[in-house]
């Protein structure tokens, strides 16, 4: 900035942009891998994770693909692990939950020849429904854990963690979180290392997990943590020597926001944070006067270093709740008496802008027809989740992958008055939808399963699944069938609904609704943002034909909004042309034909 | 704490990641350290966008603090207030006015009020930003392309850097899709010749005065539970009860739009304004 002096240091720097890139925390975990000979990476997409599987995509010498769940991930990968493959295997945090079966045995069975696994953490929940902290996973599982703190560290780490896996024969989990997968910093790309898999070496004791076999196995799962805990790596845990009146152990991205606000402290960067390098950490507590531990989330490293004997401090001074910032790492020193007391600036009070559904989403007027006709909605994870939100408001529940068909199930089994319907996207229905469907069906549940099937995994950017017809790089594979699907699972009805057609999506809804039985409609209208943008002739508000009813506005369609113009002190609408796809439920809506496409401007006038 | 720091803020879809990827790749072409972070997924639903980028000879936190920022560039008004206290003291506020009301600022249906800010330009503690109301939009539309608002308020922050404006070219090039380079360095160009507009700025909307409450009376041997009013209430004001006639449920949600009254086919329900005089 001028004034400010720093940018005249810039020519003192060397330039070498073609050595260096600016890649996002994920996508050096991409690159990372695929340094280290990755063979085979799976996933399923999630935020914050969902670029590692992409940006893999890109290198046409690792095979790609997405999976329909997290665990069916963590299967292929270990099963290509044991093949001698070097696997990777990327999710969000409460991915994991699904995988986590596969996750508790694969420590006992070993993986043969290399599997990380990723774990991308969502505190603050950007975009989740939880911030569990899965670093408990590692300790859970007995498994090695590595934490970059910033996009060269991911990429270093991710090929320290195929080292690890191979050496050690164990999966390993490597955990970012949202900052560090959405940060884009300075990365030196390397040279991949290329070796083809060893090939499966038959080893039944080692491989099928009879009880027999497993008693044998979980001695080793020990065994190997306490030689990784001496392991001695430098890279293990950075010492950086300091003032010694504090001594702050931290890890990831937290680590940068200790050195912004107390850059002259002793610290402590633990990178392999299980297990713990327990006598680095013990040297470094006897060299300072205080030691105090800053981490996100839970007391993880607070715990171990307590149990191990350490006087710390930590969580009596930051939050255990959402996402550390800077500011809030520097509160956190103040109450520990570190810093001078600051008063951050108040923040600026702005009506909230909640996420949307989009204009023209074909998600709208099924949830609304539900809505109308009383129904109570369990409601699933996708973008159809926003429709909880007002003006739609047409959301009961929403737990995680998969639970709405099962909970409405079990809802209407309560006794609960009047329609139970369960909404599901055709990804999430896929992922966890289908073992529920069949349990409805085969339980005989009374209820309505609304499939939004858009075509696409809409959320997290318009990924590909099972049912599109095209694999992670775009190439035609094959599509399943939705409802010859659920037909199959014996639901008792199952309508194909157009969800711009407002009379024929409100009688489907009805007919549903008054079905004896597991009634399946399904959406068949595809997103209009992903994989293609889809924009029709936009609509317009004819001023004088608006009589302010807010039937439109009751959409929640972003591109309405109140105008300039009153009718009866009520405000008229208008349509923000640039935003309007002219998926045309809003006119099929109007009643006073107020709502007209812009090729009919030049007739009306 | 010698880096620098930008907030770049605005509304999903308006391009804020494509213009902090151009300042990051100017930065990094420059030899510098940078961070630049932005949280994708829900914000992306016209949600809020912020990007913080940050740059100099070794850079920490990729997060800017709570009145750190040097420069806040905004795409849009709402976003320009609600980020307003990152910046430092004397700060610059790069703000193109335009401006994107979300559904939820139009949700009061007794008073009619929206909720979104009135155009003050804001106050961060004693000294108050140097505000530069850059009328992007405008710009960017004349330039060729009306979504380069983003690279014209990138230009007028371009004249507070020390990078040569033949790098910003060369970053836009490079990242900006083929097809609307030309367009958008002639946005760049006209962002960084921009003429602020001048204070003060245009009046809000606005709202009439008072509360209204209206009655809903039904005629209910005139009824025949043909359903129309009840599936057409923007309010979900009216009921069918078990006979198949329409009772009013929830009167204080009326909204006095007489829907049910002009769409009644058999002229049995009117709606009158609390207080005894008919709506007309």
């Amino acid at each position: 900035m001028n004034g400010s002096g720093e940018a005249r240091t810039m020519p003192a720097v060397a330039t070498r942009p073609a050595l260096r890139e600016l890649l996002t925390g994920n996508e050096a975990i991409a690159r990372g891998a695929f340094e280290a000979g990755v063979h085979l990476a799976t996933g399923y997409p999630g935020t914050p994770s969902t670029e590692i599987v992409e940006a893999l995509a890109r290198f046409p010498e690792v095979r790609v693909q997405w999976s329909v769940n997290e665990k069916v991930a963590l299967d292929t990968a270990l099963g290509a692990a044991l093949g001698g493959a070097k696997a990777l295997c990327a999710m969000k945090h409460v991915g994991l939950n699904v995988a986590a079966d596969t996750l508790m045995t694969a420590a006992y069975t070993g993986v043969g020849g290399a599997l990380v696994v990723v774990s991308a953490d969502d505190p603050g929940m950007h975009s989740s429904q939880n911030e569990q902290d899965n670093r408990f996973y590692a300790r859970f599982a007995g498994i090695p854990m590595l934490e970059p703190a910033d996009a060269e560290e991911a990429r270093r780490f991710t090929r320290w963690a195929f080292e690890l896996s191979a050496r050690y024969d164990v999966p390993v989990l490597l955990r970012t979180t949202t900052r560090i997968s959405h940060t884009r910093s300075v990365v030196t790309p390397e040279e991949r290392e290329e070796a083809p898999p060893a090939g499966f070496v038959p080893d039944p004791a080692k491989y099928v997990m009879l009880p027999a076999h497993a008693r044998g196995r979980h001695p080793v799962v020990l065994e190997r943590l306490a030689r990784l805990r001496a392991d001695g790596d430098p890279r293990c845990a950075v010492v950086e020597p300091g003032d010694p009146a504090v001594g702050v152990v931290t890890s990831g991205v937290v680590y940068h926001y200790v050195r912004e606000v107390l850059p002259r402290a002793s610290v402590l960067k633990l990178n392999l944070t299980h297990p713990l390098p327990l006598e680095v950490v013990r040297a470094f507590a006897a060299g300072v006067q205080r030691l105090l531990v800053v981490e996100e989330l839970e007391p993880f490293l607070e715990e171990e270093l307590r149990a191990a004997g350490l006087a710390v401090e930590g969580k009596v001074f930051w939050p255990r709740v959402g996402e550390l910032t800077p500011a809030l790492v520097r509160a956190g020193f103040a109450r520990a008496g570190v810093l001078p007391e600051s008063s951050p600036p108040p923040p600026v009070q702005v009506m909230p802008r909640p996420p949307v559904l989009c204009p023209g989403c074909p998600h709208v007027l099924p949830l609304l027809a539900l809505r109308k006709l009383g129904a109570t909605i369990c409601g699933d994870i996708g973008c159809y989740t926003l429709a909880a939100l007002p003006p739609l408001g047409a959301m009961d529940t929403c737990v995680a992958m998969g639970c709405s068909i099962g909970m409405a199930a079990g809802l209407a089994a309560s006794g609960h008055r009047g329609p139970v319907a369960a909404v599901i996207g055709d990804s999430t229905f896929l992922h966890a939808g289908i073992p529920a469907l069949l349990d409805a069906v085969y339980n005989r549940a009374r209820i309505v399963v609304l499939i939004l099937n858009n075509g696409t995994t809409a959320m997290t950017g318009g990924q590909p699944h099972p049912g599109t017809g095209r694999d992670v790089r775009g190439e035609a594979a094959p599509a399943a069938d939705l409802a010859a699907l659920c037909r199959a699972l014996g639901a008792g009805l199952v309508v194909t609904v157009d969800p711009y057609d407002l009379g024929g999506t409100y009688r489907a809804v009805e007919e549903a609704v008054a079905f004896d039985g597991v009634a399946v409609l399904i959406t068949n209208r595809p997103c209009v943002e992903a994989p293609v943008k889809i924009r029709d002739i936009p609509y317009f508000v004819v001023p004088e034909a608006c009589i302010a009813c807010q039937l439109c506005m009751n959409l929640g369609c972003p591109a309405i909004t109140w105008g300039n113009g009153w009718y009866e002190g009520r405000p008229r609408v208008t349509i923000e042309e640039s935003q309007c796809t002219g998926c045309t439920v809003c006119a099929q809506l109007c009643p006073t034909d107020a709502i007209r496409p812009v090729t009919a401007r030049a007739s009306q006038r | 704490m010698s880096a620098s720091s930008i907030l770049i803020v605005g509304v999903g879809g308006q391009g804020v990641l494509l213009a902090s990827d151009l300042l990051a790749a100017v930065c990094l072409g420059a030899g510098l350290d940078v961070k630049k972070s932005e949280v994708h997924g829900m914000a992306q639903r016209g949600g809020i966008v912020v990007s913080h980028v940050r740059f100099g000879p070794s850079v920490h936190s990729p997060l800017v603090e709570e009145g750190q920022a040097d420069a806040l560039v905004a795409l849009e008004w709402a976003e320009a207030l609600r980020w307003s206290a990152f910046l430092r003291p004397g700060g610059a506020l790069f703000v193109d006015p335009a401006q994107i009301v979300p559904p939820a600022a139009c949700g009061d249906r007794r008073t009619w009020t929206s909720r979104y800010p009135p155009l003050e330009p804001p106050s961060t503690g004693g000294q108050g930003p140097q505000l530069r109301l850059i009328p992007a939009q405008a710009l960017a539309k004349a330039a060729g392309v009306a979504r380069a608002a983003n690279v014209v308020l990138l230009g007028a922050l371009s004249t507070r850097l020390d990078f040569p404006a033949a790098a910003w070219e060369e970053a836009i090039r490079r990242l900006v899709p083929a097809a609307v380079v030309e367009a958008n360095l002639r946005a760049f160009v006209a962002g960084r010749k921009a003429d602020p507009l001048p204070l003060p700025l245009p009046a809000p909307r606005v709202a009439p005065g008072g509360e209204r409450r209206f009655a809903v009376a039904v005629v209910s041997a005139w009824c025949k539970g043909c359903d129309i009013c009840v599936r057409l209430c923007p309010e979900g004001c009216l009921r069918l009860d078990s006979l198949g006639v329409v009772r009013v449920t929830a009167p204080q949600r009326c909204t006095g739009c007489r829907l049910c009254e002009l769409l009644c086919p058999d002229f049995a329900i009117t709606v009158r304004e609390e207080g005894g005089t008919v709506v007309v």
